[in-house]
């Protein structure tokens, strides 16, 4: 039998790094499984730490704030006190009578075998499992995507991809970029890459400006964001990097590859209101919005809701529990927010499930070192901004205490965090005709290479009014990725084929997925032996 | 998830009464509706979710007569395939109608001879049946386990898209003057004395000269709301779907000998057996497992394991072959794994085309057309009598009670 | 130090700590497999490893992610046919079908080639 921990973390982005971190220093048996091979996530994306450099650091928000966690995460580990387990990937969650979560992990990446035809590739199947009492889902989210013509063309990124390359493998992906779609991460994105030397030609925008500088609820939820964001029009300004307001990109030409943008002009629901421009580029970031990935949740059965930017995410009480007895979910999952959003999301989590163990705080010196390396670092303003930059909650570093107090006090600023996102959401949302002139040959699926035309087949020849029948009958969503892509824009279409405003009925059918990665069967086989050979089974 | 149509509510009268009312938009409602309507019935379609959104959109498409024993099922499959390739044989290709063949394996010489037998019956059916030895083996499958003993090969089993078979037959339908309502739930049936009229549902009421109950798996729900009972069973399978591969890594269906053991078993406790196939769009699909859970949707490690396991053991490259979706319907199961066809003496008016397990996109086609026929007061092009509604004695429905 | 790999006989370095995809995009070079039905060119899509745009054959292994693949010395990418990796079923793992010239850019695909 594997041992059984008290609560397994999977994701080490800024809301599992904390709960990990949280829930080891109050004393319970943690273990932290992460895809990627060092923490971090997507928001805090570096590269190899064997292999820093002090610009490495540049662009980052929170810096410091991300720097604390991992230096008391490795502290704990080093001490046996978090099983971490990076470059692994969960494929399987289930739940047993008792209450007890066995999680199948598969690595990442395979690991380096020896090259030369004929060779076999065995060897891997039936890792061991990962038991605990309890789960703090913490998988993060991924950039939002509408199709277009031309989005699939090489040289058409998901901004956050973009994103990735620089920070986290020091690579620039164009000479000469558009950075599209809708939402304040366009900035950072754009402001990256004119740091790292390619000339970018506009960001593009679909939405009005910069409102929520202007937004009463968001300026007093995060005093930080008004900085950070004149930070950012201040880099804008200075590389002259045009920022095209209600402005979308119509299409992305090239042969082969990117070689040019077509921008319009559009009203407030998306519908082209002025002159088509076409700008050069060899690389297009785009996003809009992020989508959080609920394939753990939703197999574990887990209530869902529609957030305000559209997108399906876990319904959380305010302790972060989900409608799974035992199963705790933080971060974007539970409706995108941000980094210091999640970072407290993870804390509330972990503080919630210590209380609830009655295991509130057990060994108050490994957190007073991880205090002083954290004040060290910087982090002491009031609202856990960070030098002015992203505002990450002060005390996820400082580790109050999980008495009832210091969760009132986290929650008071998950409440905060969420009126900030709701008006962000508010202020950047999809447009909501954006189907309106897609032409019929426009790629939906990439991967299955399902157009718009398609769809509208399906729909008015086929009777496929629902995004899940859309699915089956004209294949989106059912290629490689299983929907990551397409999902939310093949959801859009359905309901604006059907004269409707999208739905959770909509979203669900393309949200779910078992396995929650793709794993190979000699794996998923190796189960059946343990099955057999163990009398008791799983 | 049911939406509110026009005349939504109890009460209100749909301004156009139909001559049949089908109750569920599955394959064989969809079957039933296209021959009705081809025969000139005024057909109205039903169903509380969307088309294909219950056990036709849960399988594999199979169209088979190698697993199936002499008898009346593979009466019906064989006269089903007719139906296919003949009357439907102008529409093959929207659902991706492919004459693949079934390829049915054995692991020892006891199997092979236990095969042989079985095909001795189906021949004597009128099925085609190539016996393959072990020599030949790789001949029809290069990537087949090197230990298996032999072969029976079916050059009938075909395959189908069922999802795109239940909508391209309504859309057929619809052309001949059919209606098709999804979201919409029949909530009882209208009487007059011991007759059936019509339906009321959640769009309001709809009389008509006969319903045709094709709620597949749900189908005894359907019928206790006319009194009568029909005992249907959910027997829950799942499919495990592969990346993409390249064409014709596996070109036949290919199924071990044990496949025609479970299939016919009554067993509430899991079974695997291995079936492997290839799609267009690449991926390869494994079943098959059964089991009497009643409608549980959470995924069973063991189900899913087992059938990986199987399926790699007849396919050894499969297993560095990547698992990127699986899936699990529920099959509309009878005692006696035979499907309801026909009138129900019991409440006249009301017809039955159910319970067809884990064979209805096969024998939806023939279904569809037989019922037809039965409908439109003709003799049927096969005799209906071993797939009577009223067929289930008490102490069979009792003995099923108990297993369950 | 710089890794050296290959891709269709071109010498692509990497730098230690980088993904393949990265050193591929560094080198110019955008995409390296088409899709199975219209033959369209893809590489690095999402960069995170969740599109699976950006599959490639590495050291003879098909259909890895090269955002998520460490770069390593002597690392050969590309195409099934020049790393082994057909499935030996004797079929046609060749040309794209798409009749554009791709005289060096066959068979990455997602697991096929010439689609019926």
């Amino acid at each position: 039998m594997p041992h059984t921990h008290d609560v397994t973390v999977v994701g080490a982005g800024p809301a599992g790094v904390a709960a990990a971190v949280e829930a080891a220093e109050a004393g319970l048996d943690v273990a932290l499984i992460d895809a990627a091979a060092q923490p971090g996530g997507q928001y805090w994306r570096h590269f190899d730490e064997d292999r820093a450099r002090p610009e490495d650091r540049r662009g980052h928000h929170g810096w410091p704030v991300f720097t604390g966690l991992r230096d008391r995460l490795y502290v704990l580990r080093d001490a046996g006190r978090v099983h971490y387990l990076p470059g692994h990937q969960v494929w399987l969650a289930t739940r047993d009578d008792a209450g007890t979560f066995t999680l199948r992990v598969t690595p990442t990446v395979r690991d380096p075998e020896p090259a030369g035809p004929g060779h076999g590739g065995t060897g891997h199947d039936g890792q061991d499992p990962v038991v605990a009492r309890a789960l703090i889902l913490c998988p993060g989210g991924y950039d939002r995507q509408l199709p277009f013509p031309g989005w699939d063309l090489p040289g058409a990124m998901a901004a956050g991809g973009v994103q990735a390359l620089l920070k986290g493998h020091r690579a620039l992906a164009g000479r000469r970029a558009v950075v599209g779609g809708t939402g304040p991460f366009l900035l950072p994105v754009a402001s990256g890459l004119a740091h790292a030397g390619a000339q970018v030609a506009a960001v593009v925008e679909a939405n009005a400006t910069l409102g929520w500088l202007r937004d009463p609820v968001g300026a007093v939820s995060a005093p930080g964001k008004g900085v950070e964001a004149a930070q950012y029009a201040a880099t804008l300004a200075r590389h002259r990097i045009p920022y095209r307001t209600r402005t979308v990109i119509r299409a992305i030409l090239g042969d082969g590859r990117v070689e040019a943008v077509r921008t319009v002009k559009v009203d407030r629901e998306g519908r082209p209101a002025g002159p088509e421009r076409e700008i050069a580029a060899d690389l297009v970031a785009l996003g809009w919005g992020f989508t959080p990935s609920l394939e753990l949740p939703l197999m574990l059965g887990a209530a869902t809701r529609q957030d305000v930017d559209g997108s399906l995410v876990v319904e959380v009480d305010d302790l972060q529990r989900s409608s799974v007895d035992g199963v705790y979910v933080a971060g974007e999952a539970t409706g995108v927010g941000g980094a210091a959003l999640s970072v407290s999301e993870g804390r509330l989590s972990a503080l919630a499930l210590a209380a609830a163990l009655g295991r509130p705080r057990m060994d108050p010196g490994t957190n007073a070192d991880a205090d002083r390396n954290t004040e060290a670092a910087g982090n002491t303003d009031a609202d856990g901004t960070t030098d002015g930059n992203t505002s990450a909650d002060k005390s996820a570093a400082s580790g109050a205490a999980a008495d009832p107090a210091g969760i009132r006090r986290v929650q008071a600023r998950i409440r905060r965090g969420r009126r900030f996102a709701a008006a962000m959401h508010r202020t950047y949302p999809v447009p909501a005709a954006w189907p309106r002139s897609l032409p019929d040959a426009t790629v939906v699926c990439r991967c299955e290479e399902v157009t718009y035309g398609d769809l509208r087949h399906a729909h008015a020849e086929l009777g496929a009014t629902d995004a899940r029948t859309l699915k089956m009958l004209a294949r989106p969503g059912m290629g490689w990725c299983q929907g990551r892509i397409c999902g939310y824009a093949t959801a859009g279409i359905a309901a604006w084929l059907d004269g409707r405003r999208p739905t959770a009925d909509d979203l669900l059918p393309l949200s779910g997925r078992t396995p929650a990665v793709p794993v190979r069967l000699g794996e998923l086989a190796a189960l059946a032996e343990t099955v057999t050979a163990d009398p008791a089974g799983p | 998830m049911s939406t509110a149509l026009q005349g939504a509510g109890p009460g209100p009268t749909l301004s156009r009464s139909a001559d049949l009312v089908i109750v569920g938009a599955g394959v064989v409602g969809a079957a039933a509706a296209y021959f009705a309507a081809l025969a000139g019935r005024r057909v109205v379609v039903v169903d509380r979710g969307a088309i294909a959104g219950g056990t036709s959109s849960a399988g594999e498409g199979n169209l088979l007569v190698s697993d199936k024993e002499a008898g009346p099922e593979l009466d019906l499959a064989l006269y089903s395939q007719a139906v296919w390739r003949e009357d439907l044989a102008e529409h093959a290709g929207l659902w991706e109608f492919e004459a693949k063949g079934g390829l049915v394996v054995a692991a020892t010489e006891h199997s092979v001879a236990g095969l042989r037998e079985l095909s001795v019956h189906q021949r004597a059916s009128g099925v085609e049946v190539h016996d393959v030895g072990h020599s030949a083996l790789h001949e029809y499958e290069p990537h087949l386990s090197k230990d298996l003993a032999g072969a029976a090969f079916y050059p009938q089993d075909a395959q189908v898209q069922p999802m795109l078979v239940v909508a391209h037959l309504l859309r057929l339908a619809r052309g001949l003057g059919a209606t098709v309502r999804t979201g919409t739930e029949v909530t009882g049936f209208l009487r007059s004395g011991d007759r059936v009229t019509g339906v009321r549902s959640t769009a309001g009421d709809i009389p008509a000269g006969a319903v045709l109950n094709a709620a597949g798996t749900w189908a005894g729900e359907v019928a206790a709301l006319a009194h009568v009972a029909v005992p249907v069973r959910p027997r829950r399978g799942f499919v495990l779907v592969t990346e993409p591969m390249p064409p014709r890594t596996v070109r036949h269906k290919v199924y071990a000998a044990e496949y025609v053991g479970d299939v016919a078993s009554s067993d509430a406790a899991l079974q695997t057996s291995p079936v492997v196939e290839g799609t267009d769009s690449g991926t390869i699909l494994i079943g098959a497992s059964r089991e009497r859970v009643g409608f549980d949707r959470t995924v069973s490690v063991p189900a899913i394991s087992t059938l990986a396991a199987k399926a790699v053991a007849l396919f050894p490259m499969l297993r560095e072959v990547r698992l990127m979706r699986t899936y699990h319907g529920f099959r509309p199961y009878c005692p006696d794994h035979l499907p309801v066809i026909g009138a129900d003496p019991r409440a006249p008016g009301l017809w039955h085309a159910c319970g067809h397990e884990g064979a209805g996109i096969g024998l939806s086609a023939g279904t569809g057309k037989l019922i037809a026929q039965a409908l439109t007061g003709g003799q049927p092009d096969l005799d209906l009598t071993p797939f009577a509604p009223d067929r289930f004695t008490d102490r069979t429905q009792d003995a099923e009670e108990a297993v369950s | 130090m710089t890794y050296r790999m290959t891709f269709r006989g071109t010498d692509i370095p990497a730098e230690p700590g980088q993904s393949v995809g990265a050193a591929l995009v560094a080198a110019g070079i955008v995409d390296w497999r088409t899709t199975r039905k219209e033959g369209r060119p893809r590489g690095l899509f999402c960069g995170i490893g969740v599109c699976f745009d950006c599959l490639i054959t590495v050291d003879g292994t098909r259909a890895e992610r090269a955002c998520l693949i460490p770069a390593a010395d002597g690392m050969r990418l590309g195409d099934a046919l020049e790393t082994g990796d057909a499935l030996g079923t004797g079929d046609a793992l060749g040309a794209s079908d798409d009749g554009r010239d791709r005289a060096t850019h066959h068979a990455e695909e997602d697991g096929d080639a010439a689609h019926p």
